[in-house]
Formats: C-alpha cells, structure tokens, sequence
C-alpha cells in the first residue's frame, strides 16, 4: 500500500475575474518527485503556495501529510520546506549566518545547531564559501545555498518553485542528483518547471494549463495517452518539405528541430508515416521519415492544443 | 523558549546587516549630528543684527541720542544714513535693510508734545519676526538725559525670565530636536526595514517557516530601540557641549520619557510596513506623518499659539507628547509623575498602532 502525502480536491484560486488555478485534483505518493510542468503563468506557483498555506484556495481543500492547509497551516509549517522562485534569503549576510538565522528560526536545539550547519555546507558543497556574503556567489551557488536552508529541519515535504531558473545545465544535473538523494530518504518533492528534461525527470508530472490539470501521470504513461503520433523527418530541402506538409489539413503541428522536422499527427490517421510520405511524393520531395515515441514538447504541444480545441469548439 | 531563540535569531541577524549596511549606519549618527548643529545655531527667535537705515531730518542732540540708543540695543546694524524718507523706502523695497527710521523735522517738538508719535518705524513686514522686532522697538522710551534719571514711562510690568535667562534659542531647540529626529528615524528605519524585506522576497520566505507575527515584530524592532538611545546620547551630549543646554531634571526620567516614545515611534513604522509595499512608499508615509509633528507639535511654534483646531490634531500626535515631557525635565527639572497624562497618552498610542500592525500583518500571500 503506498502512502499519499499530500491530496488536492477541486483546488481552486480566483484574483479578481481571473481563474489562476481551475479545480485542480492531486494524489502525490509519498517519496516521491512530483513534477509541474507549464508555461508562466499557467498557475504552477499559485497550486504551490495553496499547498502550503500561503493563499487561501478559493474553493476546494488540500492536505498536506495528514494536516489541512487551510486550518493547520501554522502546524504544516514546521514539516515542510520551501524553495522561492527567486532568491530569498539574506543577500547581505554570509552563507553561514544564513544558514544559522534560519536553524534559529526553526528552533533547532542549541547543540544541533553548529553540527546540521557544519554538515549542510559540507553536504551542499558549500564549505568553502561559508564566510561569503550570499549576495556575490554565482547562481548554481545561491540555489545549493536555497536548498541547504529548505532542508535545514528536515522537512517531510520540499516545495521546489522553479528552482533551476537561473542555473546553468551542469549544475541542474547535480542539483537533480540531490532531489534524488532526498527522495530516496523519504521526502517527498514537488517541483514546477517549464524545463521539458526536467519535467521527464520526475516519477510522476501533472501539466498545467492557464490553471488547468490537462493529463497528469508518469513521462512514459502521458506519451502514450496522447493523442497524437509523432513522425521526424530529415530532408536535403525542409523548407519545402514544411511548406507543403502545412497545405495538408491532417497535420496538427509542425516544428523544426535543427535538420530535422517534427509532425505531429492525429491518431485518427492510422497510417501516418504513409501520410507523410504520400504527402511530400506529390510535390516530389525526397525525405527519411520515421515514427518517434512522443517527448515531453510534444505530449506539452499535444495536451494544450487539444484542449484549446475543446474550448474553441 | 523557542520563541525567545526565535526573537533573538531575528534581533541578530538585524544587527549583522545594520553593521553591514553604511548608509543607514552613517543616518543614525548623522542624521542628529548635522541637524543638532544646523537647527541649533540658524533657529535663533532671538532676533538681532537687523540692517537698518535712518533719516534725520531735524538733527538735534535729542534725535543723535535717539539713533544712539538703538543702535546700542544691538537688535539693529546702522547700514547708512540716508538724505529723505523716500531714500528709505528705496532700500527697504530693495531689500537692502529690513528697518528704516524716519525722524521728522520737527522730532523735538513732537517728543515734548507728547500729541502724536515722534518718529517713524518703516518696517519690512514680509517677516513677521521682525516686525515683532520693530513693536519692541517702538516701545523704547526717549530720554532726554542720559544721566541716571529713570525712564518716564518705565513699564508697568517687569518680566521675569525663568529656566532661559538668557534667551537661548537652543536651549528650547535642543530637547525639542530630541523628538524630532527620533520621530523622523525610528519611524522610518522599522518601515522601511519590514518593507526592504517584503521588496527583496526574504518576507516570503520567513512566512513560511514557523515564526510568529509578533515574534518577527518584536526580533525587528528591538535593535531600534537601542539605536533610538544612542541618538538620544548624542543630542542631549552634544546640545550640552555645543549649546551649554542643561540636563536639569533627572536622567532616569529622560531615559524613560524617551523608551516609551521610542515605543510610540517603532509601533507607528510598523503600522506603515504593514500598508506599504516599497520602500519609497514606506519613505512617502513617513513624510506625511513627520511633517505636521514638527510643524504642530509645539516644536517650531508654541503650542498654544495655534487655532483649536490645530491643537486638537496634535493631540495625536506622539511628539507633541514627547515635547512637553521632554522640555519639562530637561529643562524646567521637572518630575516625570508630574506629567503621568502625557506618558500615558504615549502608551495608548503605541498599544494601538501596535495591534493594528500585528492585526494587519498577515503570514499569508493573499
């Protein structure tokens, strides 16, 4: 039986007229890295602060291990960590006092409080820098830095508001490395990004959409649920390739991807390598095509396309 | 416990960055430094060295003697002696004197007469101080012997100056600027210190960890207070050094004259953090508020001066408060159990704006 860390009913947070999240339903396992993928502005940050009780949701209820955000947020608090989206921790202070304020400010006991310091430095690679001021470390630096001090009192649930906006790909990579060492420990990780290779990292993803839960499930199980299929082709000319696949009505989208062309194609089509090739034979173009197993983008591109359709119809 | 390990984490890590940060540094040792000095030596009611010009049409011993007798009041400076009445109103419309004297033809004749007035004051009325100046002027009597003979119409009142014999200006300025520049910089530091981290996202992170509202209010203001009897040290010491201003009454009752207004001072910036959301707003509120306490708190103008209406609005204010409380002991040595009410009408304000700040402040986003 596998435990759930936090659930999410009819989630919903209205500013004004605007619905930045739409009754969004959650089930997130415990232990797990759970990842929200979406465009700015598609209410990743808004479900986040909802979860822990920064906003009060407009309708619906969330809990949050056990607790509810809404009457026990204080209580909540004390278990869960969470990362900004920007850098907010004291610019002007060293690594280290940073580090101290905030074990202070969780009431780590005296004793402890030197050693979970000494080891979070050590552990994020930060020792070296422990007397610098925050403000001048590079942006990998400062996101260790941030994650050092959302762990600090060992939350059971870490909160991750785009994390790695600001870092370079190395440091993302190792930066994951950390997520999942943590997860393996049993913390449970929520993450928003609009990284496609950071999205397919997570056990588990849900894509939101101008506040709407548009399919939610593991990178392999939404590439299979979607309902398009994906076709790549390398031509001498893809201009022309292009030009004449966009006359064909069957084709949802088109995008080029250095010397390659990606089609996405209905699955009402049931052929569609043939549909490509008997295409671009009209107009005499000679390519290499082949059928690919859908990515983030295109399950991302797919999802949202067929929901705008659904709207505009 | 851990709200105290929380309060102090807070008190810390404020007085870290206060000693990192030059400017605000700099303020609070500047700030009553160069005002002390610049308010105590150019507010000076004690009006003298007026330029003045006269005309003297009748040139007689009696109107030399005249002339003489109030050049030697040093009030005003004989700039020049002019040919016509005309000539005066030339210099005073110029700008070039602030008082001219006429003294007619017939001058002798008129001061034995007793029937009208002797001579002319033309006065430069665009400052009232100085026509003030000239009303005393004109009360001077002329005599005409030098000798010891005493004026013939010696006034009926005699006045008795006490606690400033000697017409100080800074002597009333001094204890007056204490409030003042503690109104003007511990308003200002809480507010923009709660608003700097609203503005710079550390206040998201803070609300998200387990501290309370009024643990992070007291852990912020707390180092302020300190910083508020620093600067009152500085004024008292350097008006005593500067200015001889005396400390008559007990320092004690300074002391807590002076925490309990700081209190007031603290609450109310607080109350601003809670309503502005950048610093330059949190600056503009405090403007609004620092302007009409120097204006209407009794410091530039005696309270009692001013219409009803006026007075009633100052009753708000803290400094109006602090200033009576203040120049009481300081200067007239007076015991703080004296003057309860004030204190008292200090500990309602800060109760107020205190619970409106805590009110206000909110651990949520929205």
């Amino acid at each position: 039986m596998k435990q759930i860390a936090i659930t999410a009913n009819g989630l919903t947070m209205r500013f004004g007229s605007l619905v930045a999240v739409d009754s969004v339903d959650l089930e997130i396992e415990k232990g797990s890295i759970y990842g929200f993928l979406g465009p700015n502005g598609s209410g990743k940050s808004t479900t986040i602060r909802m979860l822990c009780g920064l906003l009060r949701p407009s309708s619906g209820s969330a809990t949050v291990i056990g607790m509810d955000t809404k009457k026990e947020s204080e209580l909540l608090k004390q278990k869960i960590g969470y990362m900004t989206q920007r850098f907010s921790l004291y610019e002007d202070l060293s690594v280290k006092e940073n580090l101290q304020f905030i074990s202070e400010i969780y009431a780590v006991p005296r004793k402890e409080r030197k050693q979970r310091v000494a080891q979070l430095l050590e552990s994020f690679s930060l020792t070296d820098r422990a007397k610098q001021r925050s403000g001048t470390l590079s942006g990998g630096q400062k996101q260790r830095l941030a994650l050092a001090a959302a762990t600090l009192h060992k939350p059971e649930i870490l909160f991750l508001d785009e994390p790695t906006s600001a870092v370079d790909p190395q440091n993302r990579r190792d930066f994951w490395e950390v997520l999942f060492e943590l997860a393996e420990q049993g913390t449970t990780i929520l993450v928003s990004t609009h990284y496609m290779d950071e999205a397919a990292r997570c056990h588990r993803l849900a894509i939101l959409d101008e506040g709407v839960k548009v399919a939610d499930g593991s990178p392999r199980q939404l590439g299979e649920s979607i309902s398009s299929h994906v076709v790549e082709i390398e031509a001498d000319d893809l201009n022309s390739a292009r030009l004449c696949l966009m006359k064909n009505q069957e084709i949802s989208s088109i995008t080029q991807l250095g010397i390659k062309l990606r089609i996405m194609i209905p699955k009402t089509v049931s052929d569609p390598l043939q549909l490509v090739n008997s295409t671009l034979r009209g107009e005499n173009i000679e390519v290499k095509a082949e059928q690919v197993f859908p990515d983030l983008e295109d399950i991302f591109v797919s999802v949202t396309q067929q929901r705008r359709k659904e709207i505009g119809a | 416990m851990k709200s105290l390990i929380r309060i102090f984490a807070v008190m810390r890590k404020e007085f870290l960055q206060l000693s990192r940060d030059r400017l605000t540094f700099g303020m609070i040792v500047g700030i009553p430094l160069i005002q002390l000095l610049m308010f105590g030596y150019a507010i000076n009611t004690d009006v003298r060295n007026l330029s003045a010009a006269y005309v003297d049409e009748s040139d007689t011993h009696l109107s030399r003697q005249f002339i003489a007798d109030i050049t030697a009041s040093q009030v005003i400076v004989m700039k020049q002696r002019v040919a016509s009445a005309f000539e005066l109103e030339q210099l005073l419309n110029a700008g070039s004197i602030s008082i001219g004297i006429a003294i007619p033809e017939d001058f002798d004749r008129r001061v034995l007469a007793r029937d009208r007035q002797a001579a002319q004051l033309l006065v430069d009325g665009t400052d009232p101080i100085i026509v003030g100046v000239a009303q005393q002027l004109a009360a001077m009597p002329v005599r005409f012997d030098s000798q010891a003979k005493p004026p013939q119409n010696a006034a009926i009142l005699e006045v008795r100056n006490y606690y400033n014999p000697e017409r100080r200006s800074a002597v009333n300025i001094v204890p007056g600027l204490v409030g003042v520049i503690l109104t003007m910089t511990m308003v200002l530091f809480t507010a923009v210190a709660i608003v700097r981290e609203k503005e710079r996202g550390n206040l998201e992170l803070l609300i998200n960890t387990p501290i309370k509202t009024p643990e992070l209010m007291l852990g912020k203001i707390s180092p302020y207070i300190l910083i508020g009897l620093i600067q009152l040290s500085l004024i008292l010491g350097l008006g005593w050094y500067f200015f001889q201003v005396p400390i008559r009454g007990s320092l004690i009752h300074v002391l807590a004259a002076a925490l309990v207004f700081i209190a007031a001072n603290l609450s109310l910036g607080l109350l601003i953090s809670t309503v502005a959301a950048t610093q330059f707003q949190a600056m503009q509120m405090t403007f609004f508020f620092f302007l009409p306490s120097i204006l209407i708190s009794g410091f530039m103008f005696p309270f009692d001066g001013m219409p009803a209406a006026a007075q009633n609005v100052a009753e708000f204010l803290p400094l109006t408060h602090f200033n009576r409380l203040i120049r009481g002991i300081i200067l007239r040595g007076a015991d703080i159990t004296s003057m309860l009410d004030e204190l008292l009408a200090l500990a309602i304000f800060t109760v107020v704006a205190l619970t409106l700040a805590i009110l206000r402040f909110s651990k949520r986003l929205d």
